[in-house]
């Protein structure tokens, strides 16, 4: 069985993020990193393909400057190749734009099986892979927090509001997963020193058969008006606990008629 | 763009109309023009509720016959728009369907969609979303731009759910066009984890724990806690990932949004993700052993100590006030 995994590379969300003051799109200068949220369908995608007992893991995806770093830490936890697409007009892309990008790089890699993250750390849309699954023409299963394949069936427990749904579906499908599906695996050397060498094939917009006005900043059709700072929360009072900290709690409570 | 018709997404829990939907429609109210429900299964049963929340159509794209919402919905409302019955706005729940439906419909009808919304005005020439961005401390406010219908994803409690005196919605059957592979997926069953006392997102009271707890059983101050002042027992996402507890209990940015009279974090560090969560909490108390923790930086009392010794006497405090 062959899946792909749509991977994102991001700025590492440990230092704060910043918007451009002309265009208000994230800063994606300095090196990127493996989204954490994609961690999760790479294990999956690798323990699903074990179990099948054969096909690989090849990884797409759409990042600025050529980027590769995120992509050697997934290839170094176990994927085959990787599809990059890297392209200045896709700078400023949207949601659905990407989806149409990541859509037409899939396509390449003919899976059988495609997961998702259910949302990225810096965008958080989650839209992105169920418009994948459209594009494609696609049934998709979101929000998986079980996920298992047999006999040409991927069968998926989907979290709803108040527990899950078994839900199930033939191949190819796509599917998103909620962290804590599976425990990512740590790198390991020679998984690391493996993945210097492993096929990571760069393409642009056109050779994706794309028109570069229906991408990125050419093709969105929806603008930033402005960013402004919220309205700040008043500062509180901060006590230090000597063994009277719950009765300023308790005092706290009655003043606000909570008790 | 001014705003004639806007299509509310009318999402169930179970008999019931989901609340972020009526907060939906409530908003879709007082924007003016016309307003419409969508929905799927029953349509008779929340026609009446849903006319009085200013619907004045309910479009029904029936039996989903086990398929999921999202491309039956989806395929019925290009098909409709398709056929020049377009809105000017379709406002949908940030759910688990809400997102699907926004996702397919926006590939059909070729229109972005403004996810995270969390408000959202008339603006002269048309509407303007707001977004709460890096936590919460500043809002990013957006609009769409050329033709066609703008597609908003809304995060709860971003408005407040208000019945007006509209009599009953006109039930309105929605065709759905042959979906294709893209209909394949079927709930074969369903499991209902069943949880006792308010709902999360509706308590006056929150009590959340979270890593600082140290391990699972000491989750069990947090029920206390929670039960003793009539409210709701919250996580972080930290917990909920180790196993601690179900996702249902998770507030943040990838759980849910909670509004209460007072939300109670104990040992929580206060990530982004978390705070976008419950920030709009009317009153914040902390407790936390460290006291650079950010969660401090919105806390209205912030306790700076062990949950360890805190919380129990805090437990046995309010025990011998009941
Ligand atoms: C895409 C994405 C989405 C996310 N969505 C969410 C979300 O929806 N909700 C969410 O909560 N998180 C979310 N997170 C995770 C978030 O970034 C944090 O990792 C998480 O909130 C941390 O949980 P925590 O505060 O319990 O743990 P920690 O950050 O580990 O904090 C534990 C705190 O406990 C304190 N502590 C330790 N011992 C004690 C003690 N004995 N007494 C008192 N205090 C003590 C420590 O000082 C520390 O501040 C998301 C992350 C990503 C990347
Ligand atoms: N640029 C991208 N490259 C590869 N995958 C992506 C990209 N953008 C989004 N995705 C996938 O879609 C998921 C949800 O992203 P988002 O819609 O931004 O919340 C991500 O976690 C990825 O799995």
């Amino acid at each position: 069985m062959n899946v792909v995994v749509c991977v994102k590379q991001i700025p590492d969300p440990a230092n704060p993020g910043k918007l451009t003051s002309e265009t208000h799109t994230i800063v994606r200068d300095g090196k990127l990193i493996l989204d954490d949220s994609d961690a999760y369908g790479v294990e999956m995608a690798l323990q699903l393909v074990d179990a099948a007992g054969g096909g690989e893991v090849t990884l797409v995806s759409m990042a600025p400057h050529s980027e590769t770093s995120g992509l050697r830490t997934a290839l170094a936890m176990g994927a085959a190749k990787a599809i990059l697409v890297s392209d200045d007009a896709l700078a400023g892309s949207d949601a659905l734009s990407t989806a149409k990008v990541l859509a037409a790089a899939i396509k390449r890699a003919e899976p059988d099986l495609v997961i998702a993250a259910t949302e990225s750390t810096d965008g958080y849309t989650g839209t992105t892979p169920v418009q994948v699954a459209e594009v494609l023409g696609w049934p998709s299963i979101s929000f998986a927090k079980k996920v298992a394949v047999a006999d040409g069936t991927v069968k998926v427990d989907r979290q709803t509001e108040t527990g899950y749904d078994s839900v199930e579906v033939s191949l190819p499908a796509l599917v998103t997963v909620t962290a804590g599906v599976v425990e990512p695996r740590y790198p390991s050397f020679k998984g690391i020193m493996a993945a210097k060498g492993k096929p990571v094939e760069e393409l642009k917009v056109t050779d994706l058969g794309l028109e570069p006005g229906q991408v990125g900043a050419a093709g969105a059709r929806q603008e930033v008006v402005s960013v402004e700072p919220a309205e700040a929360r008043k500062a509180g009072e901060i006590v230090v606990d000597e063994g009277d900290g719950y009765e300023k709690i308790v005092a706290f409570l009655e003043q606000i008629k909570v008790i | 763009m001014t705003v004639n018709k806007i299509w509310v997404i009318v999402d169930r829990q179970g008999d019931k109309i989901a609340p972020l939907s009526l907060e939906l429609l409530t908003k879709a109210r007082s924007l003016g023009g016309t307003v419409e429900g969508v929905t799927w299964g029953d349509a008779d049963a929340i026609a009446a509720e849903v006319g009085s929340y200013g619907a004045t159509t309910l479009h029904n794209v029936g039996d989903l016959a086990g398929g999921l919402p999202g491309p039956a919905v989806a395929a019925a409302l290009a098909a409709a728009i398709g056929a020049g019955n377009a809105p000017d706005a379709i406002l949908v729940p940030h759910n688990y369907d809400g997102r699907d439906i926004a996702a397919r419909l926006s590939v059909k009808i070729d229109r972005p969609v403004l996810t995270n919304v969390v408000g959202l005005e008339e603006a002269g020439d048309g509407l303007v979303t707001e977004h709460a961005i890096f936590g919460g401390t500043e809002v990013l406010k957006a609009r769409f731009t050329g033709e066609g219908p703008g597609i908003y994803v809304v995060r709860t409690k971003s408005f407040a759910a208000e019945a007006g005196d509209g009599g009953p919605a006109t039930v309105s059957a929605l065709e759905v066009p042959d979906l294709g592979a893209t209909g394949g997926a079927k709930i074969t069953d369903r499991h209902v984890e069943e949880s006792e006392g308010p709902k999360l997102d509706e308590a006056p009271v929150v009590v959340s724990g979270g890593r600082g707890l140290g391990e699972a059983d000491k989750y069990s101050m947090i029920e206390d806690l929670a039960k003793l002042l009539k409210g709701a027992a919250g996580a972080s996402r930290a917990i909920v990932d180790a196993g601690w507890v179900p996702y249902s209990h998770q507030v943040g940015q990838t759980g849910k949004t909670v509004k209460p009279t007072v939300y109670i974090a104990a040992g929580i560090s206060g990530a982004t993700q978390h705070m976008v969560g419950m920030k709009n909490s009317k009153n914040i108390v902390a407790i936390n052993k460290d006291q650079e923790a950010p969660i401090f930086s919105i806390a209205d009392l912030g306790i700076v100590g062990d949950v360890h010794k805190v919380l129990p006497k805090l437990i046995e405090a309010l025990k011998a006030r009941s």
